[in-house]
Order: C-alpha cells, then structure tokens, then sequence
C-alpha cells in the first residue's frame, strides 16, 4: 500500500496570490489553517451545547417547574446531546487530526485539500439547521438525541432541520475520514511504516474506518424517519407491519461504534502524551494497536446494550452482554499498558500530563459503571436513569474532554509559537477535575435511587443530589471559561516556545520549529 | 498549461467551490425541511439550491479535470484517488445495508412477531404475518411486483451494461478510441433503458397493482430500496455521459485514465445492488 | 451463599462510609439547601439502590453489590500502582529511568486476568437473567397500556379478570408551580393505583397507545417498554405488603415527567375486597350507556372526563397550548360537523399529539362532545348520545389512517 514509487520532485510553486481576511479562511486548502477552524468551531459548540447543559441543570436545581417548560426542557436535552457529540466532541478531534496528522507522518497536507476545506464548511450549515430548530413553530425537537420513534413522528419542522443537519453531518465525516485514511496510508514519509506511526494516527486511522462503516447507517434510519413523517412509509411503525424497536436497532448500530468513535482518538492522545511526560517509549506499543483495533471490531456486535429493556429472547440479551463485557479487555490492556508506561519512568506534571491523568482515573471509572451495566439483570433498573447519564459523562466529558484539553496544552506551543500559562492551565485542570465529581458523581446515586433521566421535575427524595450536581455544573462552566482565556493569551504572546518544548517528546511533529510555517514537509523527510 | 514534470504531491490552490458547495446544501437543507412543512418558499429554495449545487459541481469537476489534463497529478495523488473511491463506495454499501436490514428485519423479526397468538389476542386479531404484507391494519390490498417481468429484463440490461463497460475499457487500454466511445455509449444507453422500465414499473405498481409507498412495510422497503437503487443508476449514469463527452474530447490516455475506472467501478458497484435487490426484493 | 457473605461484609462496610459521606453531604448540601428552601434538607437520602422486595431483585442487587465490590478492588489496585508509580517515579526523584517499552509475559496476562474476572461476572449474572425471563405460569395477568400521559390497566386472567383502571398523576398543578408545599410524595401519587395480591405471580403484558413508553418500579426491578402495536412482557412476585412507587421511563413528550406508576400490594384477602369493590363501582358508576341523555347530563359529565383526559394539553380553558396543542375555542373539528368530531377522538390525528381516546367509555365520549361544544363560548346545539358513538364503534375497525396514528405514522 505504502509501496508506490516516490518520485522526488519540486514541491509546487508559493508565488500564488493567496486571498486575505475571511477569504483566506474560507478559501483556504491549508491542513493547519482547516484544523483551526475546526477547533474554533469546536468550542463555540461546546459553549452552545455548555449553555444548554447548564439551562437543564438550573431546571433541576430543585423540584418543580421554575426555569423552562417541559417542551422546552425536551428539546435542551436533545439539542445538548447532538451539539455536544457531533458539534463540539467530533470536530475537535477531527481538528487534532487535521493539524497533526501530516505532521506525525510528514506529509505536505492532507492527501485531498480542497475536500478538507469541504469536510469543515458543511459544519456550519448543519451547525445553523441544529441550532436554528430551536425558532421555528413547534421549536426544537424533544425527542433525545437517540430520535426514538413514534415520537420523532409527533415533532414539527425542527425534527425535519435536525434530520438534515444529521444528513450533512454524515457527508461531512465520511469525506473527512475518507481524507484521513488517504492520508495515512498514501502519504507517509519514505520508512515510516505503519507500525512506526504514533499511535495518535493509528487511532484516528482504526476511528475513521468506524466513520465511514457507521455514519451511512445512521443517515439511512434517519432518511427512514423522513420518509415515516412525511410519505407514509411503514417502516417504523406497527399498524403497517414495521417495528419502532427497529429504529433502535439500527441506530444503535450507529450509535455504540460511535462512542469509540469519541474516545479513540482521546486513547491516540493520551498515548503521545503519557511517554513524553514519563520520558520513556510507550509500553507495548504493538498491543496498543491491536488493543484498538479489536474494540472497534467489537464495537459492531454489542449494540442492543442500549436496548436491553425493549423486550428481547433472552439469548439476544445473553449474546449482547457477553460481547459488551468482552470490550473491557482490550481497553484493560491499553489502561495497564498506560501504566507500565510510567513505571520508573521520570514524570512531571504539566497542563497535558495532568489532564491524561485525569483521562484514565475517571474514564477507567466510566468504564465501571459502563461494566455493570452491560448486566442485563441490572441494567433493567439502571437503564434511562442517572446512572447512565453519570456512566457517559465520565467516559465522555473525563474521558473525551479531558483527553482533548491534554492535546490541546500538548500541541498549543506548535501551533502558535508560544508557551501557555502553566499555571493558569493547572488550575484549569483542577477545577474542572473537582467541579466534574461534583456534578455527575452524584448522579450516580441518583440512578441508583430510580431517578428517571430527560425530565424537568422530580420527586423530593432526589432533591439534594441534584442540588448539588447543579452547583458543580456551574462551577464547571465557568471552569471552562479559563480555557478560553488561557489559549487567547497564548496566541496574544508569552515564553517563546522551542521546536520541542517538551524534552521527552517524540515524533517528526516536533522537528518542525514553532509555529509550525504554513507549509510542512514539501520535502518528505526520511525516517529510519 | 503545458505538460510539466507532475510536483510530488499536487496540493490545490485555495478555492471557492467548497463554500458554495456548503451554500447549495444548507439551502437544499433548508429548503426541503420548508417544504415538507408545506411553508410557501421551500420549493424554491430547494430549486436554488440545486442550480448552486450544479454550478459547485461544474466549476469543482472542471478545475479537477484541468488539473489532471495538464499533468499535475502525480502517481501518488493517482493511488490517492483510487484509495479514496473505494472506501466511498464501500461508505455506499453501509448505506444500502441499512435498507436492506431494514427488509430482513420486517421480514424475520417484526411482521411474524405482529401475527403471533398473543399479538393476535390482544391487538391484532386475525393478522397472517404472510410475506408480503402490509402490516395488520392496512386493509388496502395490494399485488407485489412480480420477478420475471420487467425486473428480471432490467437484470440483464444492467449486466449487459457491466459487460459493454468492460468492452470499452479494453478499448481505452488498447488505445482504440472507437471501441472506447461505443462502449460507453452503448452503456449508457442500456443505464437510461434501465431507468425507463424502472419508471414505467412504478406506474404499474401505482395504477394496476395498487401497489404504493403506503402499502405498508412491503411498500416502505420496496420502494425505499429500489428509488435509492434507482438514485444511484442516475447519477451513474450521469457520470458516464461526462465521460463519455471527456473521450469525445480526447481525454485519457491507455496508462493514465483513472476518472473511467471510478466510474466504472461505481457501475459495476450498482450493479451488484440490483442483483441483491432483485432476488430478495423481487424473488423470494 | 458467597454472594450472602460479600452482601454482609459490604452492607456494614458501607454503611460506615455512608454516614461518613452522608454527614458529608449534609453539610454540603444543607447549608445551601436552607438558603433555596426548606423542606429539602430533610428529604431522605440514598446512596445505594433500594432494597427491592422480589426474589429477583434480591438477586440483582446482589449481582450489583458483587459487581460494585469487584470493580472497587480492581479500581483500587490499578489506581494503586499508579499513584504509587506516580509519587516513586517523579523525576525529581528518579534517577535511574527504564527504558524498557514490552514485555509479552506480562502483556498476556493482564489480558488473560480480566478476562476470567469477567467470567466470574457472567456466570450469575446469565442465572438471572434466565430466571427473570421466565414469564411462564403466573397466577395474574394484567396488561399495562402507556398513553400520553397516562397508565392503563386491564387485569386480564386470574383474580379480578375484567377489572380496568386509568391511572393519572394525582399531584395538583399548584405543587408543581411552586404555588403550594410539595407533599412527600409529590410526582409519584396517582389517582387509581395498581392493586396486587401478595406473593403472587403477577405477569405483565407491556404497551402502548401513542409513543414508547416505559413500565419502571425499582422496589419490583421491573422495567419494560411499552412498544405501541407490539405486546412485550414482564413479571414480578411481591413479597412484602406495601405501596410501591415508580415512573415512566422512556422519553414520551411533554409530560414524560408526570405519569407516574404506583402498586399497592395487599394480602390476598384485602385483594379479594378490594376486586369486590371495583366490581360493584363499574357496575354502578357505568354511566348507562343506553338511556337518552339530557344535554346538561352530558355537559356535566363531560367535564369531569375532560378534566381527566384532555386538560393535560388543551388546557382546562380549551385553549390549549399552540402550536402543539390547538385551542378547542371555535375549533374547525368542534364547531363542525359531529361526525369529524367523533372521528377525531376515536382515532386521533396522525402526525400530531392527538391520541385515540377509543378506550374511553361511550357515555364519556359522548359526554366530552356535548362538552366541548358547549363551554368556553363554543355554542353547538349539534351533539350525540352514547349510543350512536356505540354504533360509530360497531362501523367496523378503524381505518388505516387511525392505525397510522395509533402507531405515530404521518399520512
Ligand atoms: C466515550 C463514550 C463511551 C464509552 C467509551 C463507553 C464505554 C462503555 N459503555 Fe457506554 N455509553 C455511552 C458512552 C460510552 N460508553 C453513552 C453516550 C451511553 C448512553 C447513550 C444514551 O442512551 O443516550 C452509554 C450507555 C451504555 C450502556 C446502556 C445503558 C442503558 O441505557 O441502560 C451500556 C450497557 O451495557 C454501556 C456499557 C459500556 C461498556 C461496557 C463500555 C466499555 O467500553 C468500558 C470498558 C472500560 C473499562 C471496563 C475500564 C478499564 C478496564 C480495566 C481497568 C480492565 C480491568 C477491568 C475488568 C476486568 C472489569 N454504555
Ligand atoms: C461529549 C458530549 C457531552 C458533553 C461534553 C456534555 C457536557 C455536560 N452535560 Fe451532557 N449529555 C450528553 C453529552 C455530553 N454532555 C449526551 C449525549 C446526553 C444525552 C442527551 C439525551 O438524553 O438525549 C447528555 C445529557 C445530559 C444531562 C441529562 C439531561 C436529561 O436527561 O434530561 C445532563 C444533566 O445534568 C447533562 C449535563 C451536562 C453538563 C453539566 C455538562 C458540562 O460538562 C458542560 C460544561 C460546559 C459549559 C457549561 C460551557 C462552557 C461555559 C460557558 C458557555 C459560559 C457560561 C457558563 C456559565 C455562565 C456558568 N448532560
Ligand atoms: Cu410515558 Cu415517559
Ligand atoms: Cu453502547
């Protein structure tokens, strides 16, 4: 696959006219520039999916309806869900892979620029659609962000703008993983084999194969969906022979490769970070990479975990559980293999190690309560309460976020030249780090005691938890805000940052000087 | 341009087609959301959107073509484009798969589970979960398409298709234009033959054997797989002409020709779709 | 057997950490609680599931317990070593840095390890799951039907057979608004409770009306979904007398939050009386739907079965919420003709929240037209009487337009 010829020639011309202000931005086929814009796309979602998070959290701040209606309340935590996991998670990493991928491997761009420029400029629109559900009449759908039906079939014009918006987000992750693969397998350095490649790249490779396998299903159910609304097809609906349940079926299809979709790519992070912190090579690095692979694999076979109380023969149930515990091992070996990393190694504790940290103590804990649910015979008085709630924002918010800040204080000095305010950055960590425990730690307790999720009101005996759960996600939200902050000032100025600010880092990205120049490796470097 | 010594790895120019791309689909986004919700501009914003949509394509397959022309693309970029049309398409098959689960589902799973005793007892009484079916309450009759008339026609026109392609290939590898060019014609003439029986089936469907979109879950997926099958022949199809028009103009040469290949291997992909659809939707 | 022990060791165990945290939390919480507002600090606290009261929830929640205390060792070993390694090995102290990078020995086995305390996990979990799919032989019956925003109870076979029940939240608008103090149970009180007889095998037949919905008592570890057009089911066997209380569990629209579940279970003779009773009051309070009604018999009626059906999301004032729910003030449907206004309360609206309501009695059908079109301003002299709804009825089943709405298709 690598083996095609290279033919060493002058890279292309500079001389060109390259367009100013917001046309270079719009314009631009510019791998750095694109992985930019994905990142800053990146936060305002999350900033947008934050405020949504914190509205609901102020309706449960106490019993009783204060804040918004139930209507409303829906259509929050669905617009949450969907902001948040495909707005704000999802480019954020595919921005890493855009930034570093081709300087990982040396390659001069991505293998199809002007696609990479499409990949991002379909995410506003659908961005727009999302948001812009909440003023039409009827507002935003209220249906989850797992757009179950019947009730899909009930909503007005906003579930038919998330329904497209879903379409062109589709478009805009299979090219972008079409483009990443490319990239990968077409346009590495002469002797940097496969298994030479960081392990970030080989994560984001094994993740954009989910991509493309899984993101056509879910355009699919939702096209179905479409056609159940508006053309009077059958397929989720009994009365002319479909099966609600078979949307979930397909869906979650969809939807369990999906969340290794989000944490892949955080397990590729945190095994760059963890070595150059440790000052010491990764632990079984060919494990990693079989690690990863098999939980994608895996990943296709355990989606009815998600339907465990829709009504099942018990060897279906049987068979979905056993394969979802399976899925344990192989994430056991990458946590275990994290660890032997650090042995006797000679670590520190900068803004990136710190939140890698975090990354495994809490995702590992995600990963428990992901473990006991996965039994069906506990699952059923588990399943839509808090504790799946509690369950998935330690595996996304500890687990994805968190890895994304340690690659974002990881690659900010490349990127802009400069190093960020360590201390800033440390507070930011262990702020969040509290703030998040507070917040969905008790949710635990909360799933335990039957407390149902997605709604507005509750009875009394849930009172102080979510008391509590609400001031922790406000301290978070704001906690977020120093982020911000601190990436604003490392781009004004401050400490001059080395080619490689960090003395235990590895990989052709740190052979470049910071700021990385525009254009990288027009001259593919040789690895030996 | 003249044919200059391809750069090591061709990388556009920044460019606008990206944006108005983005453009052409928020609007046909838009649009259609309006429309379905019977709101008085989404038939027009649709139809906007389509013309930006075509201006994207043309100005965006123009600039690539050049680029080929004028040999900028290296070998790499070649194996480029080969990786990324495979993993398209095999993006493509996911697509279908989800239709097709779709079928297998009602078929295995949900309309037997509707029939069984306690379901009759308590829901629908009476209700044979007999494939075809159009679900126990949706009392309209209906005759399904039956597999050895048109369709099976249409199968034979589509692997004649496959075989006229592969003809033509062979022209362009031995040079011989002549056979290049009739192999294309011929199939796209076959495509287009293809596409009229499929629309003259479906007036059948709807006038004589009151067989619709609403007839239940057999309607839903029949008419779900084979439009999106349908969908695909077109735009084949549509890709085929341009070919076609890019021989005409001396395009390609026997060692170098890799926008023929991915049309035909998008030909070739549709083709195996409608043999699985003609025997699990049309057959059994 | 071991499963008892681990139960013990843990209950004390962790009932000492949980004075510890709950004082804690106490704290915590009720220093800002009597800020927002009394009341609060004194609601009970629970830091673990509640202790159910059927055979197969004692089974699973010592599933749980045992999953808990596995995942706590392993947790605590893994984290272990590395806050050790994390203290021992800081640069600032070690000077002697490994190179070493694998090690297939160990690799092996931290694969091989959690893969067999994963089959220590599997092997009583697959026991139970077996058992508590086994809905064979129950001595009771009763299908369970989720509308929006309600439940439904048929008791179908065994004791009580023919007994039938709507049950609606009981909780006044007031204590949602804040207007008035919340009572203990506020959002888990119904009108019409499920009544059960103790110890005995109650099967649950699971559906719906409109949307998905979700039959969920923790104390009965059940939960089910209520698929519409598709029959699923469930069982439980009570073993205390008592009143149980859960809620709908799957996202079902604007009020997901207010149907709640309530089961009393009674001895078997309380039961007996209690099934006496709803007898005589069907018998009774069966408005006769065969008589002439006057029109303000029908009105009067009609007011109580809206209060009780309809309210929820036209409004008491008929108003409704707009766009999702539709004014009934000088409505097409109610100031035209009877029979579209029948049509739509029998079969629904498909593509919209108006739900079938054919599961109301004639009487209170009949009632809810005369009502509707005879409040609010609404002045239609045009109404039914019970029996012509009773004939409508008899016209045969509804059409595939009702169907598609009973199911949520759009025509
Ligand atoms: C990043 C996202 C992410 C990740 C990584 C996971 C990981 C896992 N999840 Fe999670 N999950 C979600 C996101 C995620 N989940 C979301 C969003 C939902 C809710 C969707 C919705 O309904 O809205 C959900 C819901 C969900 C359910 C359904 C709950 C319900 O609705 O009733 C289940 C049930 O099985 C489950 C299980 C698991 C398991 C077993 C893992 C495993 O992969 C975890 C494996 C990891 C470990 C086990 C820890 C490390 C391992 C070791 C240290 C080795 C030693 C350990 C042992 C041998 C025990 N998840
Ligand atoms: C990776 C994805 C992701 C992320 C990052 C988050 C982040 C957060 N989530 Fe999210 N959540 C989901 C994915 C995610 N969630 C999903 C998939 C669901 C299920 C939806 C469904 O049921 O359909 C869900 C559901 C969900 C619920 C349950 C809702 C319900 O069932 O009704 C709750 C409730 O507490 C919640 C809370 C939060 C909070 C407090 C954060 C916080 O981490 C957010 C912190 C960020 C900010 C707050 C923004 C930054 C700050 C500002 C914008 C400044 C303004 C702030 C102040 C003035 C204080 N989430
Ligand atoms: Cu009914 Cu939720
Ligand atoms: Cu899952």
């Amino acid at each position: 696959m690598s083996s095609i010829p290279h033919d060493h020639a002058h890279g292309h011309d500079h001389d060109h006219h390259h367009p100013t202000g917001l046309m270079r931005w719009i314009t631009t086929t510019n791998h750095k520039d694109i992985g930019s814009m994905y990142l800053w796309f990146s936060f305002i979602m999350f900033l947008a999916g934050g405020v949504m998070a914190l509205t609901i959290r102020a309706e449960l701040f106490q019993p009783g309806l204060q804040v918004v209606n139930p209507e409303l309340f829906n259509a929050l935590t669905t617009l949450h869900g969907l902001v948040m996991v495909f707005g704000a998670i999802m480019p954020a990493f595919v921005g890493f892979a855009n930034w570093m991928i081709p300087l990982m491997i040396g390659a001069s761009d991505m293998a199809f620029a002007r696609m990479n420029n499409w990949s991002f400029w379909l995410l506003p629109p659908a961005g727009l659609l999302l948001i812009g559900s909440f003023f039409v009449p009827g507002g935003a759908p209220g249906v989850g962000w797992t757009l179950y039906p019947p009730l899909t079939i009930q909503m007005g014009m906003g579930m038919d703008m998330a329904i497209f918006a879903i379409h062109i987000l589709g478009m805009s992750s299979i090219m972008g993983s079409i483009n990443i693969i490319t990239t990968i397998l077409n346009m590495r350095a002469p002797g940097m084999t496969l298994m030479k490649m960081p392990l970030f790249c080989w994560t984001w490779l094994i993740t954009a194969y989910l991509l493309i396998a899984v993101m056509p299903v879910l355009a699919g159910a939702v096209t179905m969906l479409l056609t159940d609304r508006h053309f009077g097809t059958s397929f989720f609906n009994a009365a002319g022979g479909g099966d609600p349940v078979l949307f979930q079926h397909i869906f979650w299809f969809f939807g369990h490769p999906e969340v290794y979709i989000v944490i892949l790519p955080g397990f590729g992070v945190v095994s760059q970070v963890i070595p150059a912190f440790s000052r010491k090579p990764l632990f079984g690095y060919a494990s990693m990479v079989y690690a990863t692979a098999a939980i994608a694999i895996l990943s296709f076979v355990v989606w009815a975990h998600h339907m465990f109380t829709a009504g099942m023969p018990v060897a279906g149930l049987l068979f979905f559980m056993y394969a979802t515990m399976l899925i344990a091992v192989p994430t056991g070996v990458k946590v275990f293999n994290w660890l032997a990393t650090m042995w006797r190694g000679a670590i520190t504790f900068e803004a990136p190690m710190l939140f890698s940290l975090g990354f495994i103590f809490l995702f590992t804990f995600g990963g428990f309560s992901g473990l006991v649910l996965s039994i069906v015979a506990i699952d059923i008085v588990l399943h839509d309460t808090y504790y799946v709630v509690a369950h998935f924002h330690y595996t996304m918010v500890a687990g994805a976020l968190f890895s994304a800040y340690a690659a974002l204080y990881y690659w900010l000095p490349k990127w802009t030249g400069h190093m960020y305010d360590e201390t800033l950055a440390k507070w930011h960590f262990w702020l969040s780090l509290i703030f998040f425990n507070i917040t969905f730690f008790v949710q635990h307790f909360l799933g335990l005691a039957g407390m149902p999720r997605r709604i507005p009101d509750y009875a009394l005996q849930f009172a102080e938890f979510n008391l509590i759960s609400t001031i922790g996600a406000f301290g978070f939200g704001i906690t977020q805000l120093l982020a911000l902050y601190i990436v604003l000032k490392c781009i004004k100025g401050g400490e001059k940052a080395p080619a490689k600010p960090w003395d235990g880092a590895e990989g052709l990205e740190w052979t470049v000087p910071s700021p990385a120049p525009y254009h990288t490796f027009e001259e593919p470097p040789v690895v030996r | 341009m003249s044919q200059q010594h391809a750069p090591y790895y061709y990388v556009p120019q920044p460019s606008r087609w990206p944006i108005v791309g983005s453009i052409a689909v928020g609007l046909l986004g838009t649009g259609a959301a309006l429309w379905m919700n019977k709101i008085g501009a989404g038939p027009y914003v649709v139809l906007a959107g389509f013309a930006v949509l075509l201006y994207m394509l043309f100005g965006w397959f123009g600039t690539v073509i050049a680029e080929s022309e004028s040999g900028q693309y290296s070998k790499r970029v070649d194996a480029s484009f080969r990786w990324s049309m495979s993993w398209f398409i095999f993006s493509e098959v996911m697509f279908f798969a989800a239709f097709f689960g779709a079928l297998f589902y009602a078929r295995v799973l949900s309309v037997p589970d509707l029939s069984s005793l306690e379901h009759q007892a308590l829901l629908w009484e009476g209700f044979k979960g007999t494939w075809p079916s159009a679900g126990p309450y949706i009392t309209e009759a209906f005759t399904p398409m039956g597999a050895w008339g048109i369709p099976a026609i249409n199968t034979l026109l589509l692997l004649t298709s496959g075989v006229t392609l592969t003809w033509a290939h062979h022209g362009l590898l031995h040079n011989n234009r002549g056979q290049l060019k009739l192999g294309l014609f011929l199939t796209i003439l076959l495509g287009a033959v293809f596409l009229a029986l499929q629309v003259y089936e479906y007036i059948h469907a709807y006038q004589d054997l009151n067989l619709k979109l609403t007839s239940g879950i057999f309607g839903s997926t029949f008419f779900m797989l084979t439009g999106f099958h349908g969908f695909h022949v077109t735009l084949g199809a549509t890709m085929l002409v341009v070919i076609l028009v890019r021989a005409m103009k001396g395009h390609f040469k026997p060692e170098n020709h890799f926008a023929f290949e991915a049309v035909a291997w998008y030909w070739h992909f549709v083709d195996v779709v409608w043999l699985l659809l003609f025997v699990v939707v049309y057959w059994l | 057997m071991a499963l008892r022990a681990v139960k013990q060791f843990l209950k004390m165990d962790v009932r000492t950490v949980m004075n510890h945290k709950a004082t804690w939390w106490a704290r915590a919480s009720a220093a800002t609680a009597a800020l927002v507002f009394a009341g609060v600090a004194h609601a009970e606290r629970q830091l673990n599931m509640k202790l159910p009261v059927t055979q197969a929830g004692q089974t699973m929640y010592d599933l749980h317990t045992l999953m808990l205390v596995i995942c706590a060792v392993i947790f605590v070993g893994v984290f272990g070593v590395m806050f050790y390694s994390l203290y021992a090995h800081r640069k600032s102290v070690n000077k002697n840095v490994a190179t070493f990078h694998e090690s297939h020995l160990v690799e092996v086995v931290w694969t091989v390890i959690p893969f067999v305390i994963l089959l220590v996990m599997a092997f009583p979990a697959t026991k139970a799951i077996i058992a508590m799919r086994d809905t064979s032989n129950p001595d009771l019956t009763i299908k369970v039907t989720g509308y929006q925003w309600k439940w439904g109870y048929d008791y179908l076979k065994g004791e009580g057979e023919g007994v039938r029940l709507v049950s609606n939240l009981s909780t006044p608008q007031d204590q949602i608004f804040d207007r008035t103090a919340k009572g203990e149970n506020y959002l888990l009180e119904v009108d019409n409770p499920l009544v059960v007889p103790v110890g005995k095998k109650v099967r649950i037949l699971t559906t719906a009306d409109d949307v998905i919905h979700a039959w969920y008592v923790p104390e009965l570890a059940v939960q089910q979904d209520a698929t519409p057009g598709f029959i699923r089911d469930t069982w439980f066997k009570a073993e205390k007398v008592g009143t149980y209380r859960g809620q709908c569990a799957k996202l079902c629209g604007k009020d997901h939050a207010y149907m709640p579940i309530v089961v009393n279970v009674v001895s078997e003779a309380d039961y007996a009386k209690w099934v006496g009773e709803q007898k005589k009051k069907m018998a009774a309070a069966g408005d006769n739907p065969d008589k002439t009604w006057t029109v303000p018999e029908l009105v009067a009626r009609g007011e109580k079965a809206f209060a009780a059906n309809c309210a929820a999301c036209h409004q008491a004032n008929g108003r409704g919420l707009p766009p999702a729910f539709p004014s009934l003030v000088g409505s097409k449907v109610v100031t035209g003709p009877v029979a579209g206004h029948v049509d739509i309360l029998l079969n629904g609206r498909a593509g919209t929240a108006m739900a079938s309501f054919k599961q109301l009695s004639d009487v209170e059908l009949a009632a809810l037209v005369a009502y509707t079109r005879q409040s609010w301003g609404n002045k239609v002299d045009e109404i039914v009487q019970p029996a012509d709804i009773k004939a409508i009825r008899e016209g045969g089943k509804p059409g595939k337009q009702a169907a598609a709405k009973a199911n949520g298709a759009a025509s």
